[in-house]
């Protein structure tokens, strides 16, 4: 598996904490499944949707999303442990993250119902939503369907409750100290087979020649034969960290299942192929723009953008992050700008 | 489904093709503007940027605060470079040799990249040939030097030094 779950990540320790706060509804007799609630939030699914409902103007108010858009958004927001920023599962919800608080929202960063007063946003304790979330994709994902894959991949998410798929979706983000393969740092991936769309892709690795007394200090590996054979669609995994700069190529195939509005500046580095960026308003969802990058292009994501990707074929992304913890107070209080260079 | 509509759905599965650019060969890509202002998205391409660049000038086609991504046009043999933290060089096109040296008295802390001299105090460690796609670690104290037979293109992730050319308005999309 392609995945490391480091013991030492907060969420995984977390999520065991807070297991018994789940609040979960005996299956449902007709489709199998079990209902949720987190806060004043009701998540229920059947054979087509997920069906998210919260409290507004004194009434209820519900949003659905179709059941494979839904758990292949939720897969990403648990694997990511909330990411940066906001990951907008559609138009209508979403989290944001505040690293140890998350916030859960319906309809607050949609203009029109932002302005008609009925969104609502809850914050909750990481332990707490990440318990909740991975009890719901657990329960909802059915045996089959991959929600970590891309639709010609995997089965259907559709139906009543059959079966499970643990393993596909007890995958975590990938953590790398300095660079996959050295010595104590994550592995490469020589064990996973080549994806089906990156037959094409070589696989000769580098040549290192070390004099003696340097063992170990010389290091290099084929990047491109890394991510072919990455066994995940969309999830920015780290290849190599300078101070708090990190590389996170990932590889790309289908629509990025959520909608991911950053607190900080990103930026992507297209390696192979093609992908088109949908660009709106980090705050409205009103569009911006539309980016179409191919092999070699390279772009910043501004701080006050939403963003959501399309590739048709599988195609190698790098993403760039900065981790430094304290950028979302700077770019809020206006200090730093949205977009990171001006010409 | 009969079965030869089968098959050709399954010829046509496997017939994928990898794109990737190099000096040679790339396709820049395109903004469509809404609303707002083109340049907010830094846009260029790193083949063209290494097509237009003088042999290992260090290009900024990414800055994140302190951090950047540059692209180096790899030909013939680059000068002796030192960096008081980790680096790293990821080959988009070509081949490059990289050949290391411990430095017996590694680069004075700072940020970036800096020139180790014409002939680097030191042991050599010894040298590595990445090709397309290759990526290597460039360790913190070290020096290096890149040797390319053909021009090629590299992409170095370091932080914004003396070394590093902005020129955002020659290589973006405005």
């Amino acid at each position: 598996m392609a995945m490391l779950d480091l013991a030492d990540k907060p969420e995984t320790l977390a999520q065991g904490f807070a297991a018994d706060k789940v609040q979960a509804s005996a299956p449902d007799a007709v489709t199998g499944y079990r209902s949720f609630t987190l806060g004043a939030f009701r998540f229920s699914r059947d054979a087509y949707f997920a069906t998210i409902q919260w409290p507004s103007r004194g009434q209820t108010r519900t949003h659905a999303i179709p059941a494979d858009a839904f758990l292949r958004a939720l897969m990403r927001d648990v694997a990511w442990g909330f990411f940066y920023g906001w990951v907008n599962f559609d138009h209508v919800f979403g989290t944001r993250n505040h690293y140890g608080k998350v916030d859960v929202y319906a309809g607050a960063f949609n203009g029109v119902m932002k302005e008609a007063g009925v969104d609502y946003t809850e914050t909750f304790d990481t332990p707490l939503i990440m318990a909740t979330f991975k009890a719901i994709l657990h329960d909802w994902t059915n045996e089959g369907f991959d929600p970590f894959a891309a639709p010609e991949e995997t089965g259907t998410a559709f139906g009543s409750k059959h079966g499970e798929n643990g393993a596909a979706i007890e995958r975590t983000r990938i953590a790398t100290r300095r660079m996959p393969g050295l010595p104590d740092d994550s592995p490469l991936r020589d064990d996973l087979p080549v994806n089906r769309a990156f037959l094409d892709v070589p696989q000769d690795e580098p040549e290192v020649h070390v004099e003696p007394g340097f063992e170990g200090q010389l290091h290099a590996f084929n990047l491109f034969k890394y991510l072919s054979r990455s066994d995940v669609t969309w999830n920015p995994s780290v290849t190599s960290v300078c101070g708090q700069s990190l590389f996170c190529p990932t590889t790309e195939e289908f629509i990025l299942p959520v909608f991911h509005g950053n607190d900080r500046v990103e930026w992507f580095l297209q390696l192979s192929d093609e992908i088109i960026w949908d660009i709106g308003d980090k705050n409205t969802g009103a569009p911006r723009a539309r980016i179409t990058a191919r092999a070699g292009d390279i772009c910043a994501m501004p701080a006050d953008i939403r963003h959501q990707g399309y590739s048709t074929k599988r195609s190698m992304l790098l993403v760039w992050e900065n981790a430094t913890p304290n950028l979302p107070k700077r770019y809020e209080s206006g200090e730093l700008k949205p977009y990171p260079v001006e010409f | 489904m009969s079965t030869a509509t089968h098959q050709t759905a399954q010829t046509a599965q496997t017939a994928h093709q990898t794109v990737f650019g190099s000096l040679a060969r790339y396709r820049k890509g395109s903004i469509e503007v809404t609303q707002g202002s083109a340049r907010h998205y830094v846009f260029s391409n790193i083949f063209e940027v290494a097509a237009h660049a003088a042999p290992y000038d260090k290009v900024v086609v990414g800055k994140n605060l302190e951090y950047v991504i540059e692209t180096l046009r790899a030909e013939g043999v680059s000068p002796w470079y030192a960096c008081a933290h980790d680096e790293f060089a990821v080959l988009m096109d070509g081949e490059v040799r990289v050949d290391l040296i411990s430095l017996n008295e590694a680069p004075a802390s700072g940020k970036g990249t800096v020139l180790a001299g014409a002939e680097p105090a030191g042991k050599p460690m010894g040298h590595i040939v990445l090709r397309q796609g290759h990526q290597c670690l460039l360790p913190a104290g070290c020096a290096y030097r890149f040797t390319a037979l053909k021009p090629g293109v590299l992409l170095v992730q370091t932080i914004l030094g003396a070394l590093s050319i902005e020129k955002w308005s020659e290589i973006c999309i405005k």
